[in-house]
């Protein structure tokens, strides 16, 4: 905890260092909880996770635990998951479908898929009080602000703020870079959602997504394993090569650290950021030109040529989403405590891409983000050994001073500098955003 | 009955080896088409085509033997070790060549630093009978906390 109370929080994030109780001190979480994640857009879940009338999935926005579910009219709502009688957890389960209403499991209210109360049980009990269908009190609270953008839902917490695009601004790319890549314009959910539970402060993660120093030096041990195997298999192959998963994995150890200045990342306002990359390699397999000729016909020569060139490899949503938009794959970030945070991996399958580009980015999924992961296990044990650290006596700051003073500034952007693709720029951006939202 | 300890024995020498760190020994158990499978739930049907935590031909496996034995795999530096017991074992069908489908229960405890963590499930093995005893054509792990949180991750074979 700090020993004396900063009264504006703010100042504790310099240009190029942030205290580390940023990272480690509870009532700082609580603040940032209240202040950044429930208040801003959070991604809760795509609406291919609730198909059919009364399905539901339950997400954490912050500390508040929430319902996504699909109504008899189509439309899919965000609720509180709390019965306005006694305060009891209206669904239990993580997801299910809840029929045409829901029925609390104390004392049977019931109430809409949009929350509105539907029934009290023995309501003559109720004459002559303020409880019934006339008090909004009686009904479950819904999220103050409900957006969803091509298939993804997010909420805001709170009435007022920018809309779901303003906040978006310039990484909505990773949304329209995922569902562009379908010949259908559309994604659907894969039904499975791989949970894990890091031992860290949320930002901890954030920052590590598009921290391009950190794959040479992490992720050795997988990215040389792979390539061992790697050239053993292409030498069998007849066609001289290895399945793609297999350069998935061995790219971390045969991009060294050198190339990685190569990259660059593009930061935002709100704390977002792109990682332009290593993965818009554009491969001539047949499965690759299979799909080139569906997405040709789909779209037309320039379109297809402006959706395949879009050269993203990772895009950050500020506070609470990374995505991988040409893998189709993302993350939703969960803070559980201030040094507990779950992570929601999902990957979503192309509408109307042939089964093979499917299979070839489940690959990805399996590798690099189930629960088995090569990749994402030494990131969490760094993760951990990073709080650990925070957390002790053994110094005050966490710098963010890679390439520092080098970025280059724009109206609505800063990118890292040419050939400085491991710039702490990110980071620096993300911390900014945060100083923002907490100032007093 | 001779199927019957057969099979208990190949099934206690893999959880020996895994307990033991045998990496290679291990993955010697399984034939050359061989598949280690761990679907993330019990109603999956194949292992092809479908989100899976594990779903390893001998290759990959090899990966994961070259990466658990990296200097540089860092979350494998701290101290970890498990301890498996494999019981309920029961022959669900022998081909008349020899080969094995069979069911059994595993529990594995596992201490990393100083935590200690438990998963619990259902093999399904399918052993094809060879000259020198079974080898395995496909390791289905079904886990009872396969849709829990995992605290941390698995970073080898269960």
């Amino acid at each position: 905890m700090l020993r004396e109370p900063i009264s504006d929080l703010s100042r504790m994030v310099e240009p190029d260092r942030v205290r580390k109780e940023v990272y480690t001190d509870s009532a700082i979480f609580e603040e940032e909880m209240a202040r950044i994640h429930e208040t801003v857009w959070i991604y809760v879940g795509h609406e291919s996770q609730v198909p059919k009338a009364g399905d539901y999935y339950t997400a954490q926005v912050g500390r508040q635990p929430m319902i996504l579910v699909r109504a008899a009219n189509g439309k899919v709502n965000v609720l509180y998951n709390r019965c306005p009688h006694r305060g009891n957890m209206i669904c239990g389960d993580t997801k299910g479908n809840t029929g045409d209403f829901f029925r609390c499991s104390y004392h049977a209210w019931t109430f809409h898929h949009d929350g509105k109360l539907k029934t009290i049980p023995m309501k003559d009990a109720y004459a002559g009080t303020r409880y019934g269908k006339d008090n909004p009190d009686c009904s479950i609270k819904k999220a103050a602000r409900v957006e969803n953008y091509r298939g993804f839902v997010f909420a805001s917490l709170a009435k007022d703020g920018p809309t779901l695009k303003e906040f978006l601004g310039k990484s909505i790319v990773a949304f329209d870079d995922m569902c562009d890549r379908a010949p259908e314009g559309e994604v659907e959910v894969v039904p499975n959602c791989f949970r894990v539970i890091q031992h860290s402060n949320w930002k901890l993660f954030l920052e590590n997504q598009l921290d391009a120093l950190h794959p040479s030096v992490v992720h050795q041990s997988t990215g040389r394993a792979a390539h061992e195997v790697e050239k053993i298999l292409a030498r069998k192959a007849k066609g001289g090569a290895a399945p793609l998963s297999y350069h998935m994995l061995s790219a971390f150890a045969t991009v060294t650290i050198d190339k990685w200045d190569d990259f660059q990342t593009i930061n935002y306002p709100y704390g977002h950021c792109v990682l332009t990359g290593y993965m818009g390699l554009r491969p001539q397999d047949p499965d690759t030109l299979a799909y080139d000729k569906i997405m040709l016909k789909a779209y037309g020569k320039k379109r297809f040529e402006e959706i395949i060139g879009v050269n993203i490899h990772h895009v950050l949503v500020y506070p609470g989403l990374s995505v991988q938009s040409p893998l189709q794959q993302l993350r939703a970030v969960r803070p559980l405590g201030v040094d507990r945070t779950l992570t929601e991996i999902w990957h979503f399958r192309l509408k109307g891409a042939p089964e093979a580009i499917y299979r070839r980015s489940l690959a990805y999924y399996n590798l690099v983000n189930s629960p088995a992961t090569l990749i994402n296990a030494d990131d969490l044990e760094n993760f951990w050994k990073c709080h650990q650290g925070l957390a002790s006596d053994g110094g005050d700051w966490v710098s963010l001073g890679r390439h520092l003073g080098r970025d280059i500034e724009k109206p609505g952007e800063i990118a890292s500098g040419p050939k400085m693709g491991t710039s702490e720029a990110p980071m620096r951006n993300q911390m900014k955003a945060w100083a923002k939202y907490m100032q007093a | 009955m001779k199927a019957q300890h057969d099979v208990e024995q190949f099934l206690y020498r893999q959880s020996e080896l895994l307990d033991t760190k045998q990496w290679q020994e291990w993955i010697d158990l399984f034939t050359p088409d061989g598949i280690y499978w761990m679907p993330p739930d019990s109603s999956y049907k194949t292992w092809e085509g479908q989100p899976a935590i594990f779903a390893e031909d001998k290759n990959l496996m090899t990966v994961r033997k070259l990466r658990v034995l990296h200097p540089d795999a860092w979350s494998q530096r701290p101290l970890w070790g498990t301890n498996h017991v494999v019981s309920n074992v029961s022959i669900k069908k022998i081909h008349k060549n020899g080969d094995v489908e069979a069911t059994s229960r595993f529990h594995m405890m596992e201490l990393r630093r100083d935590d200690v963590r438990h998963f619990a499930g259902r093999y399904f093995h399918k052993l094809k009978r060879t000259k020198k005893g079974y080898a395995i054509q496909l390791q289905r792990v079904d886990m009872t906390n396969a849709q829990a949180a995992y605290d941390y991750v698995l970073q080898v074979w269960v």
